[in-house]
Parts: C-alpha cells; structure tokens; sequence
C-alpha cells in the first residue's frame, strides 16, 4: 500500500493538532520555511511509514489534509 | 487509487478565519460531513449565531440564514414550521446561547421544537476578547474575571445538557468534545443521530461540543485539548444527557 499525503501549504495554520495525533509520529511543521499567512505549515516527514489513519485529517480544523492510497 | 480522506462537499472552498487549533472548524466540517452523508447539504437550513461563528454561513454549502444575537433558536422555529421536511439547524456557541439567548434555547426545547442545536461551548466569549461566559469554569481565569471565576460571585457554570433535559419537549442530549480522535468520532455520530431522529419527528434535539479555545485560553492548541479533557469535561459530563423513547 503506498499512501499519498497532500497537504494545502497555505491553508495551514500550523496549530500542530495533526501532528499530535499522529499515532506514527511522522508529521512536524516545516520550520525552513513560511506559508501565505505566515505560519510553518505541517508536512510529513516519512510518508512511507504512513497507515492512511486518517486522524490527522479528521482533526484538523482547515481542512488542509487530504488522503489518497493505493 | 482510493481516496480516504477529503475535504467534505458540506464545506466551500474557502478559508476559516478562526484562529489556529480552534474547534470551530473541527466542529463545521463533522456538521457538514453528517449532512453531506445523509445527503441533504441541497435541502438544509443552518442558522448562523453572534460571536466567533458569525461568519459559518461563508463556510457552508448549505442555505444559511444569520440570526440576531441569541436568537437562533426562535427563527429556526419559524423555518421549521414552514419547511417541516427539511433539515433545520442552528449553531450556536456560549456566549450566544447561554447567555443571551438562555431564553430562547430554554424555550424551544419547552416548545419541542422539531430542529437541532450545535451547542459550542468553550467556556468564554471568543470573539469579543475572552470574557467570562455563563460556562467559564471555577477558578478559569477570564478578561473580566483576571483572578478566575468565584463561586461566590459569579456562580457556578452553567450545565446547558442538564438544564434543557428537564424539558419534555427535548426529546435528545449528548454531550461530546472533539479533543481527540475517539471523541470527535462520537461527536460525528451524535450530531448524525440528532440529525436522523430531527427527520424522524421525535422532538428538540441538542448536541453540546466541548470545543478548545487557545488564544482565549492561553495556551497552544495541543495544551489546550489537553487542558479540555482534565477539566472542561470533569465539570460536564460526556456522554447521553437524555433520550426519550420513540412513540
């Protein structure tokens, strides 16, 4: 299974609930850089660990995750 | 390839203004999932209150209407009553129904009016600058309450679930938080179930969410969840308030 994790760059507030959730530890905000609105937005940093949960979506309140597998 | 997760159809393309980690927008997209699941983001009416969620009818696809401050329960009445066979809704958080509009919210449950109310309770008023609402906690420190709400003084917080379930008129109470990811899947299911028994005809249906509000609060979005369930969901209870049984 490959999962395929996109994340709207801009929309992101970096608020860090996705990544508290994340049961595989693999999210972080990508402190090199800002988005449109200022904030380090959230990334994955090993999508190849990813179990396509879904929590991380589910409990982001921007709707900036969105999830695809095959 | 299969999609597992998207953003749903209940929602328009459009930027949250909430600030970040806020359990509005957690809240709007479980609403507009339930909709959009039950098929009826076409033909539901979402009434839209005062505070930090003034703006929800930018953000839903559905029809929305704004109500006055507090009085989202008294024109969905009116809706409902006109378009009994279509989904009727208001959202509402603390400061909007708790306090200005107790009247209203206490009466359409008395009424048994036949719509359902997303109850956001963060314990303060948002958008005005984090004042002391009716559902501050003892001891929770506010902009008009700097040395924590007392007793003595203010009284104690409001527990909304339990004041309306002694009217018959309500017919479904549960409250739910969506501080984690097993809690917001049980508020989805709530909120879904108030839905399907508000379509059935059963009789007021009410959901209270345990919502987080960090830049009121404090603190950062994940302290704040955390903050949420050591103390908001200690002081009121999660779980079914109230079901009466289907005539």
């Amino acid at each position: 299974m490959t999962v395929f994790l996109h994340f709207d760059r801009d929309k992101c507030k970096g608020c860090e609930l996705c990544v508290s959730v994340c049961p595989r530890h693999i999210l972080a905000l990508d402190m090199s850089g800002t988005n449109e609105k200022g904030y380090h937005p959230a990334t994955v940093t090993d999508p190849s660990k990813c179990i396509a949960c879904a929590s991380c979506a589910k409990i982001c309140p921007d709707s900036v995750i969105s999830i695809e597998k095959e | 390839m299969t999609t597992v997760y998207r953003k749903t159809k209940g929602l328009q393309d459009r930027d949250l203004h909430y600030c970040p980690g806020c359990g509005h927008g957690i809240v709007h997209k479980l609403v507009a999932e339930c909709m959009e699941e039950l098929g009826l983001i076409d033909s539901a009416i979402l009434v839209c209150p005062v505070g930090c969620s003034v703006f929800a009818g930018n953000y839903f696809a559905c029809d929305c209407i704004e109500a006055i401050h507090g009085r989202a329960p008294a024109v969905a009445t009116a809706i409902k009553r006109t378009h009994p066979d279509q989904l009727v809704v208001t959202y509402q958080g603390d400061g909007d129904l708790a306090s200005i509009g107790a009247a209203e919210i206490v009466h359409a449950a008395m009424r048994g009016e036949k719509f359902t109310t997303v109850f956001i309770n963060n314990a303060i008023y948002g958008m005005t600058g984090g004042q002391m609402a009716p559902t501050t906690l003892l001891g929770q420190r506010a902009t008009t309450a700097p040395l924590g709400r007392k007793k003595e003084l203010h009284g104690s917080p409001m527990r909304v679930c339990e004041l309306l379930a002694s009217q018959e008129g309500l017919a479904y109470a549960e409250r739910v938080c969506v501080a984690d990811i097993p809690h917001l899947n049980q508020a989805k299911k709530a909120i879904k179930k108030a839905f399907e028994l508000q379509l059935a005809g059963v009789g007021f249906t009410f959901v209270e969410v345990l919502s987080a509000c960090p830049t009121n609060w404090g603190m950062s979005p994940v302290e704040a969840n955390k903050w949420l369930m050591e103390n908001m969901a200690a002081y009121y209870p999660l779980g079914v308030i109230k079901e009466a049984q289907a005539k």
